[in-house]
């Protein structure tokens, strides 16, 4: 005892000593230097963004001449005007609301029916089905095999083909079980006694205890949902009317994206033939539609903030 | 009669057997949770392994007018060819190199950001940049890639901010230029993700024993001597367990940037595998040489996950399967 409180003094007097040496100069251009690139960050992170809503902002034949960056030069409510009023993106955006919905209902009711179970000690398929669930996140059997399986099923051409795969993750599933191992069993066996069976023991006491996980997994699926474009370009492409919000975006994308690299193919099929339409650009259209395809998301995120970063981790424990 | 006391013995006993029995008085007794559980295991079992039946087209010369019968077996004949291909060949560098390069940089910086923010004693400065550095992960390829590519326009503001600083005298075409493919794939998912992958590490730092710093303090350590030998040591776990995850996903250099930022003058460096099975299969219909290349990506990617596992557990970490 008496050795170990010497020791601390010394060494203290040592440590201030070398603070004394160095100075107080040291902290100062450390924090300094941090907050500048944390600033940096920031300018990398937004800029993009904020001049993408800038140019949606701004008439399409001015942006043309370029020096547009966080300020537009002649304002303008045409380009969103424009995407309204031709029915195509408008549908596309009432296409995507709804397969994010439906999915997110869907996943967030069957994912975490399935935990509670497999969250069940007694219950006898709990290790099987929990492994074959697991095993799908490390293997799948490709792109083509499963092509084949939705034109079996007749889910190509239908909406049902954006809900249907896509029901429950296993990482999700983890997540939630997980979750549901930290609800006091007590709650569960005294419920048994009142007389529940299980079903309305998951509906009535699990399922409204999960919020905050919940909140996380709803957050991720409907991201996905939401931004997921690779279905409807495989399975859907030739039906319009079932065009996501997305994938009108990549077909504006990929033609402006041309037209960049020749010029000759933004006369011919980029620009309108109607000389009224000429403020809007099919950049201008772009950056508008952009805009409407992401804004749904960025408002809701930060408020689950607390939510995901606590779901992360759990998630993580065991992936 | 009563169920709970029919399953109090049974469980004890269970352990000690191991392999539990099941009888029928168990399936009658747990029929709601079956019936709540066994649609969804047909479910996942339909549209995740029924599939893999497909995967007898890699050894066919698969022709979607004939049945099953009907179908010419050639055995082994997609690989061989396969791996003689140079176009193949050239995919698979691509993939490994876009892959090696995606990790290494997203390891490092999402380590490197979540040093600096750690770093940042003000909370609410510290939130605010936080919450900023998500926002590109919510994002879509397909509009991070709009992004990417007007940033790197020959007009866009990269060049523009190069020009003005006389770094460059001439533009930079960016998307046009195969050497520069790699990098640009590599900085968009930097990009979107760095600020994303910074979350694990933070909570890792945060579970640190603050007693470890103030024990630092007293000893004089400087901030950077604290960074290095108690909060990289602290988080260690985490980055060893997430990089032997990723081993698993060696193949996966992603498809939707190389897809979507890919155009014909670059494609010699663009083409992933996935963009290889889409090209093969989907759009020209040989469906057999499609199947062969996603087996292939498949069956490295499991035996690279029983590796990592297998190393995991010689590590002494948590096993991952």
């Amino acid at each position: 005892m008496a050795n170990q409180s010497v020791t601390p003094e010394r060494v203290s007097a040592a440590a201030l000593q070398s603070r004394v040496g160095r100075g107080k100069l040291e902290p100062v251009i450390f924090n300094t230097l941090n907050t500048l690139f944390m600033i940096f960050l920031v300018v990398v992170t937004l800029y993009p963004f904020l001049n993408t809503i800038v140019v949606s902002l701004n008439a399409g034949n001015d942006t043309i001449r370029g020096g547009i960056y966080l300020w537009p030069r002649q304002f303008t409510l045409q380009n969103y005007k424009a995407i309204f009023v031709s029915g195509t993106i408008y549908d596309a955006f009432l296409v995507s609301v709804a397969r994010t919905v439906l999915s997110t209902i869907l996943n967030l009711f069957l994912t975490t029916m399935l935990a509670y179970t497999l969250s069940r000690r007694e219950y006898v398929f709990r290790k099987s089905i929990t492994f074959i669930f697991v095993l799908t996140m490390y293997f799948n059997a490709g792109l083509i095999p499963g092509y084949f399986l939705m034109k079996d099923l007749h889910l190509i051409n239908t909406f049902w083909v954006y809900v249907i795969p896509s029901m429950i993750s296993a990482f999700n599933l983890i997540v939630i079980r997980t979750y549901i191992g930290t609800i006091p069993e007590s709650l569960v066996e005294s419920a048994r006694i009142d007389g529940a069976g299980d079903f309305k023991i998951f509906w009535t006491i699990i399922f409204p205890l999960c919020k905050p996980v919940l909140a996380t997994i709803a957050l991720f699926v409907a991201v996905g949902a939401w931004n997921s474009w690779f279905d409807a370009f495989l399975y859907t492409s030739s039906r319009q009317e079932l065009s996501t919000l997305q994938y009108e975006l990549m077909k504006l994308l990929s033609s402006s994206m041309n037209a960049n690299s020749n010029p000759a193919v933004a006369n011919g099929a980029g620009m309108t033939q109607d000389s009224a339409a000429s403020m809007v650009t099919p950049l201008s259209i772009r950056a508008a539609v952009t805009v409407v395809a992401s804004v749904p998301i960025l408002l809701v995120y930060p408020f689950m903030q607390k939510y995901f970063v606590v779901g992360l981790n759990v998630g993580s424990v065991k992936e | 009669m009563d169920e709970t006391l029919l399953q109090e013995p049974i469980v004890p006993k269970a352990k000690k057997q191991k392999r539990q029995r099941i009888t029928w008085s168990m399936i009658k007794d747990q029929r709601q949770l079956i019936f709540m559980s066994v649609p969804l295991l047909a479910y996942i079992i339909l549209f995740a392994y029924v599939p893999v039946w497909g995967w007898t087209m890699a050894f066919q010369n698969y022709k979607p007018a004939r049945s099953f019968g009907q179908q010419e077996w050639v055995g082994f004949k997609q690989f061989k060819f396969l791996f003689t291909d140079d176009s193949f060949m050239r995919v698979l560098r691509n993939t490994l190199g876009m892959s090696i390069i995606n990790l290494i940089l997203g390891f490092v910086t999402a380590i490197v950001l979540a040093l600096l923010l750690n770093e940042i004693k003000k909370l609410f400065w510290k939130r605010t940049v936080q919450t900023i550095s998500y926002l590109p992960h919510f994002l879509s390829w397909i509009i991070v890639t709009g992004i990417v590519a007007t940033s790197l326009a020959s007009d866009g503001i990269v060049n523009d901010i190069l020009m003005r600083l006389h770094f460059i005298k001439e533009p930079i075409l960016w998307l046009s230029e195969g050497k520069y493919f790699w990098g640009v794939v590599g900085a968009s998912h930097v990009w979107k993700e760095v600020g994303w992958n910074t979350i694990i590490y933070l909570a890792a730092m945060a579970a640190i024993d603050p007693a470890l710093y103030e024990a630092a303090d007293i000893d004089g350590a400087s901030r950077y001597r604290k960074m290095f030998h108690v909060t990289l040591p602290g988080i260690k776990p985490t980055i060893v367990i997430l990089l032997i995850m990723s081993i698993g996903h060696i193949l996966e250099a992603g498809f939707e940037v190389q897809y979507l930022l890919g155009n014909g003058l670059v494609v010699d460096w663009a083409e992933t595998i996935d963009i290889f099975v889409l090209k093969y299969g989907i759009a020209q219909g040989n469906y057999s040489l499609a199947t062969a290349g996603g087996i292939f990506k498949t069956v490295v990617s499991v035996t690279m996950l029983l590796f990592a596992n297998w190393i995991a557990k010689r590590l002494g970490e948590e096993r991952l399967l």
